[in-house]
């Protein structure tokens, strides 16, 4: 299956692009970074309402634009390269799409069009232990109560959790996994003081939270958003390892020892083609991934849409290959900066603390290799054979 | 000769009648410089013994044996003394080794710059002799422990028409007069051990340089030679329970001394911690992880007894083998590996710093510190070239810096931040 954008597509990235690298400069980084909230709201608003990059991939009844998985990667992609700090991936990726698998049309249409305006922030809570997320994975719960729900337990690494209006929680019932949704003032967050300050992390504290149910959750859509949130962090993750190697590549050539430049030196030269065949590589799995997902139940009609195992697959090991690739990267760039490398000062370790906080999140690499084979195997034969 | 038994049994006897835990640091560390048990085997005409490194580790037990305290033989002090005892002159060694055993002088290395790093001999900080002293002009970079050094160890060209290699020189400079600025600068990891330094026409009395103009080539490959080899010597962080003066007194001089060093152990990437980690966090029994920490363990034990080896043959007086060039690269392997298990122990934890940290923020500092050890003292580029040319005696990298240096194409891309 040969995979090329479309030139609408192209159009839109520019856009993304030129958008980003005027409000997400590395200056824009430091300074956000060092700010509790981590995001700049101005910049948020317009990236929601001037881009509509956070609807790209919503309905347009909903007040989105009506694409689908290729672009929501896109949007991602440039962020990583450019580091943007903000709640996108946890509003407009996570908790956005959460609802949409969940809700019913009247719920949709009660929460979705302001998140997608950017005017509510949203965030999603499903880990508590390590790992990735599954149904034995949990013990929050939630219990019927008057009109709606009471929600106990604790959800750890929350992307953006101390942003968020409003959360939606993955919790258990006598019936089993379902989406709740729970007012941000109905729980205790506590921020968590990570070695990666781009992006926000938080542990959030639900007592007696009460909640709404959203109407359609359960497994199989769990299953489906770590599959749509993997293929988001996979395309973050090479566009932040294309920043590094760019920036390998052109501090190698400009710096000079022996009387040359030491990007001149085979060590060096054969370690930069690497690099590039691993990234090109992970590449081709994220876009390949988005690709996949873009034709998931989520966004295709019944009856054309890829087998969910599939979608699966290809999440996973996109999110598998993408992480080791960016984290080495990010070492090797390091490595051929020499001492500069090591400072505060020089950018690059910005870069390789984003890389490690996104091998961990959604699970480590270990694991979504287990994912993708159990997945991969559970395709019938036929799939698994044009494999 | 005599027998370890009978030195070891004069070590017992001295340290009997002088070790007081109540004397005073600097007192009691200049009795050892005088009586030359604080450092056996330098020559007894400086603070010696002129023993072996053998009997000098037997001393050391002894020593350990009474809880008594030894001289100041760390960081990069003790880079100066064995460039020092190799090229110094005879005033020079009586000038400066003494202080160096009661660590009332502190030490940098003021060698990198930023247009010379790997490339050590492209050093273009100026020393231009006038009358009887030589004027300094230039930077360096990157000194670790510069901004409490009282003396730095400093390469700068003398000589602009001769070849790179020969037109540089090697001065001790006082750190402590006008013309010096020194600059701390921060690290990923969030420390600020290393520092720039400027020199604007700082001064360096004549009989200051060490060995003559023009051989200051030599004189610091003494100096990196043992940089590179000691780069493992863990740097001594348990606090002594013991009572006494002399130790309230040594904790204040160590806390000073290894100030810029705190992050060290997390460098080398605390190998001694992944069996714990490994038992609190379950890894241990993930047939997965276990294969990780069992290569883990294979690699650090080998590169131990790789070092044990090198340290055999050198003290039974063989020539050294491919094993002594070796450590520095293993070092990195370790620490990089190390780095991985245990952030893949820790899984999301390894990202944490705060309160909610896994033992204060240890996983996250190694990460953050492990990738110094393969740039710092010489990097593994650099290590792998050396090993290939000189060990394994592999064909030279054509030059493209030879003549005059004046005239060799050099540029300075290190104020370019990258991106
Ligand atoms: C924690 C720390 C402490 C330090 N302390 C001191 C100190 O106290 N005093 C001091 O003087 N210096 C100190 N340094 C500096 C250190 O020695 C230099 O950073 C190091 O030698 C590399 O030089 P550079 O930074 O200029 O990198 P560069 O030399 O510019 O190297 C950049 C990259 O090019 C590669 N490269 C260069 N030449 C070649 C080649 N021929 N073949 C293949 N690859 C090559 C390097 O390996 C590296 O990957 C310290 C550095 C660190 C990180």
């Amino acid at each position: 299956m040969a995979f090329i954008f479309t030139e609408d597509q192209e159009q839109f990235r520019d856009s993304v692009s030129r958008f980003l690298k005027d409000k997400s400069s590395t200056p824009d980084v430091r300074s956000l970074m060092a700010t509790e909230a981590g995001f700049n709201p101005d910049v948020w608003v317009q990236l929601s309402q001037q881009l509509g990059m956070t609807g790209v991939h919503m309905p347009e009844d909903l007040g989105g634009a009506g694409f689908g998985a290729v672009e929501m990667a896109i949007v991602c992609e440039e962020m990583g390269k450019s580091l943007y700090c903000g709640p996108y991936f946890a509003s407009a990726v996570c908790a956005a799409s959460a609802i949409r698998l969940a809700a019913d049309s009247t719920q949709m249409e009660a929460l979705l069009p302001e998140i997608i305006a950017g005017e509510r922030l949203a965030c999603l809570a499903v880990s508590e232990h390590q790992g990735v997320w599954s149904d034995e994975n949990f013990s929050t719960t939630a219990v019927a109560r008057d009109s709606g729900y009471l929600i106990n337990g604790l959800k750890r690494f929350v992307v953006d959790g101390g942003n968020a209006d409003l959360i939606v929680v993955v919790a258990k019932d006598d019936t089993g996994v379902g989406f709740y949704t729970v007012d941000a003032n109905d729980v205790t967050v506590t921020a968590l003081e990570s070695m990666d300050p781009t992006r926000k992390l938080a542990h959030i504290q639900f007592t007696d939270s009460p909640a709404q149910k959203l109407a359609n959750g359960g497994s199989d859509q769990l299953k489906l958003l770590l599959d749509i949130a993997s293929t988001a962090l996979a395309n973050e993750m090479v566009g932040g390892a294309q920043t590094l190697l760019d920036s390998a590549l052109s501090y190698t050539q400009l710096r000079f020892q022996f009387g040359r430049s030491i990007a001149s030196f085979q060590a060096i030269k054969h370690r930069l083609a690497d690099l590039l065949l691993e990234l090109e590589l992970a590449k081709s799995a994220a876009y390949q991934a988005a690709q996949t997902l873009a034709s998931s139940a989520l966004w295709c009609a019944d009856g054309q849409a890829a087998h969910p195992e599939q979608v699966t697959e290809h999440a996973s090991l996109a999110k598998a290959a993408a992480s080791e690739v960016y984290l080495h990267t990010a070492l090797e760039c390091i490595q051929m900066h020499g001492g500069i490398g090591f400072t505060w000062e020089n950018d690059t370790h910005l870069w390789f603390k984003r890389a490690k906080s996104s091998e961990v999140l959604l699970g480590t690499p270990a694991q979504h290799r287990e994912r993708m084979l159990t997945a991969l195997c559970a395709q019938p034969t036929d799939l698994k054979d044009s494999a | 000769m005599q027998s370890k038994q009978q030195i070891e049994a004069q070590v017992r006897q001295w340290l009997t009648e002088n070790w007081d835990p109540e004397s005073n640091l600097v007192e009691w560390r200049s009795m050892l410089a005088q009586s030359g048990w604080g450092a056996a085997n330098w020559p007894e005409e400086y603070f010696g013994k002129g023993l072996s490194a053998e009997m000098s580790t037997a001393i050391e037990d002894v020593f350990a044996e009474f809880g008594a305290v030894g001289t100041a033989q760390t960081g990069v002090r003790m880079l100066a003394a064995v460039t020092l005892l190799e090229h110094g002159n005879h005033e020079q060694k009586r000038q400066y080794l003494k202080r160096i055993l009661t660590g009332e002088d502190h030490w940098c290395q003021l060698f990198s710059e930023p247009g010379s790093g790997s490339d050590l001999a492209g050093a273009t900080t100026r020393a231009d002799l006038d009358g009887d002293e030589w004027i300094i002009n230039g930077q360096k970079v990157w000194n670790t422990s510069a901004h409490h050094a009282n003396y730095g160890l400093l390469i700068a060209r003398s000589d602009w028409d001769e070849a790179k290699h020969k037109g540089l020189s090697y001065f001790i400079i006082d750190m402590h007069q006008p013309g010096v600025e020194v600059r701390q600068l921060r690290q990923m990891n969030g420390h600020a051990s290393f520092n720039e330094v400027f020199f604007t026409d700082a001064r360096v009395p004549r009989e200051n340089i060490i060995s003559t103009p023009g051989n200051g080539w030599n004189v610091a490959m003494t100096t990196l030679a043992y940089e590179r080899r000691s780069f493992d010597r863990s740097r001594d962080n348990k606090r002594s329970k013991q009572k006494g003066r002399i130790f309230v007194e040594l904790k204040k001089e160590l806390d000073i001394s290894n100030e810029p060093y705190t992050w060290y152990p997390q460098r080398a990437g605390r190998v001694d911690l992944i069996m714990q980690r490994a038992e609190e966090t379950g890894a241990i029994n993930d047939p997965v992880q276990r294969q990780d920490i069992a290569r883990l363990h294979i690699l650090s034990e080998s590169a131990k007894w790789t070092a044990q080896r090198a340290k055999a043959a050198q003290k039974a007086g063989k020539p050294q083998g491919p094993e002594g060039s070796l450590g520095k690269l293993a070092a990195s392997e370790v620490g990089r590996l190390a780095a991985r298990v245990h952030t893949t122990m820790s899984v999301n934890d390894a990202l944490l710093t705060g309160p909610d940290s896994v033992r204060d923020g240890v996983i996250a500092e190694i990460l953050v510190s492990v990738p110094a050890g393969s740039i710092a003292g010489g990097t593994d580029e650099i290590q792998r070239n050396i090993v290939a040319e000189r060990v394994l005696g592999l064909p030279k990298e054509t030059r493209f810096d030879e003549g005059p240096f004046r005239n060799v194409q050099r540029n300075s891309a290190a104020k370019d931040s990258g991106k």
